[in-house]
């Protein structure tokens, strides 16, 4: 069974973590995957830096640009990774746009995430649609998970469509926005929540976008299965280097 | 082979809507609209009512006597310079002001280049009074003064874009991200023949208007629709989309696309997309594009800010696989030394971006009863200040 269902079924809200490979520095990134791992992460979510990250606010935009800088490439980020698996259990997941993977070749970096021990991909100017007409097959073929994102804007109609093509979480944008730009939820957020629980969907969602602290994760999570920080965690490690995950991630739960 | 645009959104292999779920609805609603609202008997009419009074349509087709003379060729001039507001840009602006009004939009946003985007948005914005927001990248903000404040006096807020190399491509991500933010009441105008389907096909057939005239200007004229080539700059080819489209089926018009080369093609500094560029997926779109071999987009340059961008709309990388479209590069100083001779010559002052198609002159030998169609995209006010700094004026 892929580690993300199985992590899944555990009962307790899921806290899971995105950070931007090759930041602060190049070759911080499995120091991180282990510090995250040690303190009790459930999932976490590596970022694949690119050059015009659409979806995402100036921190994590400014993320991407440094680790770039630093010389991050994806061959890079799958050679750190070669043996992540000797020392990490948690299921890991490659987030990233989507012309890096198409220069490396669709199924060469499936297969390629597939040998390391990737569990899933979030691809978020994929599509759903393009997805299911022309790569669903490759993903299958090595075992991968992908996740879609829903929006409030996104009708009941298509949400059902996206929990029916997918096979893992279905992540929650919680609010119209791009990454790091919300801070806490109010009445629209919750209404949103609490629409999205009762359509009784089978894939477990993962609200992300504008969780940073303890209060935030346990609004997102009181209807959701878990929770993603981005932004926060990155503002973090900008502040404080990658030195002190523990007092992070302790603040969190 | 077909050159318009499928059910799916695609040209060839190019095209689609490679966009984050947040842009859905939006793009959605308008994959399912535009078609319907474009083809309402009172879009119509309103559509070519401003055309007509508004923008001053149908511009002229002028025959370029001297330059003829000079070049053994026939040259006309297709004149979108004399539009208001000062290039092609506003034909697309109309159409999708008019468009957005019947999608209940209350608020409208535009990235821009060379600024002429920008000001076309505000200028219609300021005849619908609708609020306006422009992004626009910081060197651009800086090469490309006077449309700054046209933007400004007409009432639009010009947003810097900080990130990447604060170009063109910037400023369509920071638009993006505005879209992102506000999906609700926002309609993004954008501005050339880029982005997720069906924003390619909308922007060409809101531009058709130009190829449309040509062929009952030129009948009128030489006796017949067709020219033997059509010419125009291609940055993400909004221009140059609406003086092909009625010819694009005709296999006896040749079409020639001119890119910029910035210092040369080979230089490290360049935007010609079509001999740079491998297949790759730009602000919704799968299209040619400048990109490292591990798909990170490349910062283009060029002299010229509207041609400035490291990918082409979808069609144009459709005619460039496929060899319907003859593609040539030109460098900064040829197209500056070919706007400086259009004004010589003829006294028309050309838009730097405009000028680089007519650099296509001194690359091809053309015959001489050959009548050769170029697309006279912009004028050169808004670029004094470079082509005096340049030519130390």
């Amino acid at each position: 069974m892929n580690r993300i269902t199985q992590k899944l079924q555990e009962d307790k809200k899921i806290l899971s973590i995105y950070f931007s490979a090759g930041y602060p520095n190049l070759n911080d990134t499995v120091q991180i995957i282990q510090d995250l791992e040690k303190n009790g992460v459930d999932l976490i979510e590596i970022g694949l830096p690119f050059s015009d990250p659409l979806a995402d606010g100036p921190t994590i935009q400014a993320s991407s640009t440094q680790a770039l800088h630093n010389g991050m490439t994806t061959q890079i980020l799958f050679d750190q990774l070669k043996n992540i698996r000797e020392s990490v259990k948690i299921p890991l997941i490659i987030m990233g746009y989507f012309n890096p993977m198409l220069q490396y070749g669709v199924e060469a970096f499936c297969k390629k995430c597939a040998e390391i021990g990737i569990d899933g991909l979030i691809i978020p100017d994929l599509p759903v649609d393009v997805y299911a007409d022309e790569y669903k097959a490759i993903f299958e073929k090595y075992g991968l998970i992908n996740v879609f994102l829903i929006t409030p804007q996104t009708s009941d109609e298509r949400i059902r469509f996206i929990d029916s093509v997918s096979n893992g979480f279905i992540y929650m944008v919680s609010s119209a926005s791009v990454t790091g730009s919300q801070s806490g939820f109010g009445n629209t957020q919750e209404t949103y929540f609490e629409r999205i629980a009762e359509m009784n969907l089978k894939n477990p969602q993962i609200v992300g976008f504008g969780i940073s602290n303890k209060e935030t994760f346990n609004q997102a999570t009181k209807y959701a299965k878990g929770a993603i920080i981005g932004s926060a965690f990155i503002k973090y490690l900008s502040e404080s280097g990658s030195g002190k995950i523990e007092e992070f991630v302790g603040e969190i739960r | 082979m077909s050159f318009n645009v499928n059910e799916k959104g695609y040209y060839g292999e190019f095209g689609g809507a490679y966009i984050p779920e947040m842009l859905y609805p939006n793009v959605e609603e308008l994959r399912q609209k535009y078609l319907s609202i474009m083809d309402e008997p009172d879009f119509k009419a309103e559509f070519n009512q401003l055309l007509k009074d508004y923008v001053g349509r149908p511009s002229p087709l002028y025959f370029a006597k001297r330059l003829s003379e000079k070049y053994n060729t026939k040259v006309y001039l297709k004149r979108e310079d004399l539009n208001h507001t000062g290039a092609h840009k506003v034909n697309n602006t109309i159409g999708q002001i008019l468009l957005a009004k019947r999608l209940g939009k209350k608020r409208i946003i535009a990235e821009t280049g060379a600024g002429q985007h920008g000001v076309a948005t505000a200028t219609v914005c300021a005849l619908m009074g609708i609020e306006c927001i422009v992004y626009m990248g910081e060197i651009d903000i800086a090469r490309q003064a006077p449309n700054v404040a046209r933007m400004k006096m007409l009432g639009a807020e010009v947003r810097p874009a900080l990130s990447g190399s604060r170009t063109l491509k910037d400023a369509t991500n920071e638009a993006i991200r505005d879209w992102i933010n506000n999906p609700v009441d926002t309609h993004y105008i954008i501005g050339s023949a880029i982005g997720p389907h069906p924003y390619p096909d909308m922007v060409t057939r809101f531009q058709s208007i130009i190829s449309e005239e040509i062929k009952w200007q030129l009948k009128e004229k030489e006796g017949r629709e067709n020219p033997d080539y059509v010419v125009a700059c291609i940055g993400g080819g909004s221009n140059a989309a609406g003086t092909y489209y009625h010819f694009l089926h005709e296999p006896e018009v040749g079409i020639i696309a001119v890119e910029a080369a910035g210092k040369g093609v080979d230089s490290g500094h360049s935007a010609a997309t079509s001999k740079l560029g491998k297949v790759g997926v730009i602000h919704g779109c799968k299209t040619l594009l400048m990109q490292t071999p591990d798909g990170q987009i490349t910062e283009p340059y060029s002299i010229s800010a509207g041609l400035d961008y490291p990918g082409v709309g979808p069609l144009h990388a459709h005619l460039a696989q496929s060899g319907r479209g003859e593609f040539f590069s030109v460098t900064d100083d040829d197209a500056m030394n070919a706007g400086l001779q259009l004004t010589k010559l003829e006294g028309i002052i050309p838009a730097i971006e405009s000028a680089h198609a007519f650099a296509v002159l001194d690359q091809k030998k053309f015959k001489p009863e050959d009548i050769v169609v170029i697309s006279l995209s912009g004028r050169g006010d808004k670029d004094l200040d470079n082509y005096i700094d340049y030519f130390k004026l």
